[in-house]
């Protein structure tokens, strides 16, 4: 079954087709751009393009996965609106995979690890995974020192992504340099048995992690003195 | 009509999600989702709040129009969206939405001004826009007035608002006043049983000094900072605040310099019809003192219902409707929201 990758969680904004059979996970098509600043305007068209180069039309797709984040808010909305929609006007199921899992589940190879993207005001959004990429705890948002101290409870040895190359002196671990970003082919891995089972459509319910900046207006100050 | 392009409009710019469907100058579809609800705390909206409510809506929303207009995505002929100005995170939401249902539907796709959708929704009510005509648009965010020369291609603006726009004034007095957020609909209703001639309030930008450099600008700050003052006077004094005449003389001051000026743009420009648009458009006395007074001159008021003043989808739609029978060319799958999209880009 063809199937539809997208995750606008990190500054790579990235659509996927895969061919999902009963024994495998094929990548067909894939188009990346890292561009923290244009989500909106980069997805569309580059679903467009992995459609074109996998000589497929919107009505082949069987499903669409997308990364439910966490990551800033408004270029990850661009990922989960999209699949969403385009789920809804083709009538398949939509599923989705914390972005993370997209990192740190191909880099957990033995021991434990700290998988890490930008979330911006000197945070880190952030989970760990066990040595056989099963997510132990998060996704969190912290500081990269709270981060850090937890990734070394858990025994943490290694980490990877966007953001432990940004703040790879405050992690004190080794980083591995793959991958940087979600991956869609493991997107779609950890969504397959969902997809082989035909399991029901899932609200795509973006991980914000923080709740929105709301100031309250302030009482109105007089006008006369 | 049959064969009249079926149009989807979409619209997120603010705090309203809306989805419109229209064929031609019908509206088939109207369906809305506000998250009003969830500012009317923090007095005013908060763009978070409303981006997030925006994703939450969208696809039920559409179904929900789609049921309402009896179609499905297949039949439609072009969808158009407000791609600005507004709210960037929560125009980014109906702008990718949009995008979505194009390439999976393998529709064109219309990124339209929401400003020049709040002149286009007219036609729903009242058919083809006689052009030349004169637009006010009086809204949370804008005052302007606006020639219409050929609405699928440009507006000429004559004049803005130099500092709040009306619907912000409605909205800051209503909070002097105790009332809720948004203030327009409660100050209309305050404003009937109160006398409109009780308190003199500033016309701003009316006296003869201002004209030579503000023929057709508005500005509203002036006259909520003597509302505040009137208020609190009286609030000092230990007196009561008669909120109804407040209302009904705020309101009237408004309602006084933006006919006048939309007015004397019809004449000076040789116009016969005034189209107005915007939430603020839904105010009881703006509309009676608009046809009141135009008739006179022979001017033709058009003014929509009041659901189809404030934001909504089949505006957007609407504008769609236009542009596709003008022959415009759809925008590419890139097109960016804009915040800032300025008037005279009527589709991008
Ligand atoms: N009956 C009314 N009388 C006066 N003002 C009104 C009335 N109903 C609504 N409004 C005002 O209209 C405004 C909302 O209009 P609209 O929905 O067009 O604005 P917006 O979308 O927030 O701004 P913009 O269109 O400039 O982006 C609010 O300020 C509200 O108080
Ligand atoms: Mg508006």
């Amino acid at each position: 079954m063809l199937v539809l990758v997208v995750d606008s969680s990190t500054p790579a904004v990235t659509a996927a087709l895969v061919e999902v059979s009963a024994d495998d996970v094929a990548l067909r098509a894939h188009r990346c751009t890292v561009d923290a600043r244009a989500h909106g305007e980069l997805l569309a068209p580059q679903v467009d393009a992995v459609l074109a180069d996998a000589d497929a039309r919107p009505r082949d797709l069987g499903a669409v996965v997308a990364g439910l984040g966490p990551g800033p808010f408004t270029g990850l909305r661009v990922g989960l609106v999209t699949a969403a929609t385009m789920g809804q006007v083709l009538d398949i199921p939509t599923y989705g995979v914390c972005s993370l899992d997209g990192i740190g589940y191909p880099a957990a190879t033995g021991d434990p690890v700290l998988a890490a993207s930008d979330a911006r005001r000197k945070e880190l959004y952030w989970a760990v995974y066990d040595g056989a990429g099963q997510r132990i705890v998060g996704p969190e948002v912290s500081t990269p020192a709270v981060a850090a101290a937890r990734a070394r409870e858990l025994g943490a040895t290694v980490a990877v992504g966007d953001g432990a190359h940004r703040y790879a002196d405050t992690l004190g671990l080794p980083v591995r340099v793959e991958p940087r970003y979600p991956d869609a082919t493991v997107l779609a891995l950890l969504a397959a048995e969902r997809i082989r089972a035909a399991a029901p459509t899932e609200r795509l319910t973006p991980l914000y992690l923080r709740r929105p900046d709301a100031v309250a207006a302030t009482a109105r100050k007089p006008v006369l003195p | 009509m049959a064969d009249e392009p079926l149009i989807l409009g979409i619209e997120t710019s603010c705090d309203e999600t809306g989805v419109g469907i229209v064929r031609g100058h019908t509206l088939l579809a109207d369906a809305l989702a506000s998250s009003v609800e969830e500012h009317a705390r923090f007095g005013g909206v908060v763009p978070e709040v409303a981006s997030r409510a925006h994703l939450e809506a969208i696809v039920p929303t559409m179904d929900r129009a789609l049921r309402e207009a009896g179609v499905t995505l297949a039949d439609i002929d072009a969808i158009a969206v407000t791609s600005g100005p507004g709210l960037a995170g929560a125009l980014l939401v109906g702008v990718a939405a949009a995008k979505g249902y194009a390439l999976a539907a393998e529709k064109p796709v219309y990124g339209v001004n929401h400003l020049a959708a709040h002149v286009a929704v007219d036609t729903l009510e009242h058919g083809p826009l006689p052009e030349p005509a004169i637009a006010l648009l009086v809204s949370g965010g804008h005052s302007s007035l606006l020639l219409v020369d050929d609405l699928a291609r440009g507006v000429t603006p004559l004049g803005a608002t130099i500092d709040d726009a009306a619907g912000e004034a409605f909205d800051k007095v209503a909070r002097l006043l105790g009332l809720p957020f948004p203030g327009g609909p409660p100050i209309d209703r305050e404003a009937r049983a109160g006398d409109a001639a009780s308190i003199a309030f500033p016309r701003g930008l009316t006296a003869a000094k201002d004209l030579a450099a503000h023929r057709y600008d508005f500005s509203f700050s002036g006259l909520k900072t003597a509302v505040a003052r009137w208020v609190e006077a009286r609030q000092r004094a230990g007196e009561p605040v008669p909120v109804a005449d407040v209302a009904a003389s705020f309101q009237e001051a408004v309602c006084d310099v933006l006919t006048t000026k939309a007015l004397a743009a019809c004449r000076a420009n040789g116009i016969e019809t005034l189209v107005i648009g915007g939430g603020v458009a839904a105010n009881s006395r703006l509309r009676a003192m608009a046809e009141q007074r135009a008739e006179k001159y022979g001017i033709q008021v058009r003014v929509p219902r009041p659901k189809l003043c404030t934001d909504n989808g089949a505006m957007v739609a609407a504008l769609g409707s236009h542009l596709v029978a003008a022959g415009v060319a759809p925008s590419r799958l890139d097109l960016p929201a804009d915040s800032a999209l300025p008037l005279t880009t009527v589709s991008v």
